[in-house]
């Protein structure tokens, strides 16, 4: 998978490797942004309220 | 032993060459399966890197966002600022009110702010709002303090219940456990400050609704002091239990003639 991603990043391997981590921080800020906020509601910690 | 002469036990290179190439078939089915199991591991790799990244999101970021978006509601809150002495020698201490405080305000719409709160016991602590609800997307994870709807307002009659995070989304309520029988919780609101007292600390199941009854722990029975109740979860990063402050008014203040003592001393 990460072989195949490697093999297609075009140019030399700083040029790879710097795309490599631009992708990596791509990733890393669209879970902070949106899914870790759309999961965190489903944790089965954190509850702060009495209630039924 | 050797009865069979050692040349003609093929060589692994010879082997390797003299052989063809495995059938193409079997070689192309392993080869698959190496591929699968790689792919799968890289994948099992990565969900373990997301965990960790949902660590650092909950128990880091949660806590930086939370406290930056916590003080700017604080900061546009359009309270009356307490009095300062004159020659600008710093704030005034206002006079304790025993008498009957101003008729509480209405309950104010969902995830509305209205009040602030604060624990000199906590200092550090910054002054945290109180908006009205207590589910977690719209006001607990985003708005701080929440007050459950349905409960007394500041110094009224009854029981003002609020609900805070122990632990990320800024965690108003982290220091808990240092309350003290007898420690000021100061709650201020656009024209008043209301300075309730401690009586109590109770750690409760959290179906125990009563804590937040309109005389608490009495549930039915009509309420005559105003008190306040602080409900967070315990222990820390569990849902398993509550722990919960109780307290009841001592006196109230306008905000117009000062800022209560306790808050002066802590600072």
């Amino acid at each position: 998978m990460y072989g195949w991603l490697w093999r297609h990043l075009p140019g030399p391997w700083p040029v790879r490797a710097f795309l490599a981590l631009l992708l990596a921080a791509a990733v890393l800020a669209a879970c902070f942004l949106w899914l870790y906020p759309a999961v965190a509601p489903y944790m089965p910690f954190n509850e702060t309220t009495v209630g039924e | 032993m050797t009865t069979q002469p050692m040349t003609e036990r093929p060589t692994r290179r010879a082997a390797r060459t003299q052989r063809p190439a495995p059938t193409t078939r079997r070689g192309g089915v392993r080869s698959f399966v190496y591929g699968v199991v790689g792919v799968l591991g890289e994948l099992l790799i990565t969900l373990g890197v997301l965990l960790l990244g949902f660590l650092v999101w909950q128990l880091w970021w949660t806590d930086v966002e939370g406290d930056r978006a916590q003080a700017e509601i604080v900061r546009d809150l359009d309270f009356v600022e307490p009095a300062q002495a004159a020659a600008d020698t710093g704030p005034v201490v206002a006079e304790p009110r025993r008498d009957e405080p101003p008729a509480p305000m209405a309950e104010p719409g969902h995830a509305e702010t209205f009040a602030t709160i604060q624990v000199p016991r906590w200092a550090g602590e910054p002054e945290r709002p109180i908006s009205q609800g207590v589910d977690r997307p719209t006001v607990l994870d985003v708005l701080g303090v929440g007050h459950y709807p349905g409960t007394a307002m500041p110094g009224g009659v009854g029981n003002f219940a609020l609900a805070g995070h122990r632990v990320t989304f800024g965690k108003p309520f982290n220091r808990i456990e240092e309350i003290q029988v007898g420690d000021p919780i100061v709650v201020r609101t656009a024209d008043t400050w209301y300075v309730y007292r401690a009586t109590g600390t109770e750690v409760v199941l959290p179906r125990d609704v009563r804590v937040i009854a309109p005389a608490p722990n009495q549930p039915g029975v009509e309420p005559t002091e105003r008190s306040i109740t602080l409900t967070t979860c315990h222990p820390m990063f569990s849902a398993r239990e509550r722990y919960v402050v109780y307290g009841v008014l001592d006196y109230w203040a306008p905000a117009s003639s000062g800022t209560p003592a306790e808050l002066l001393e802590a600072s």
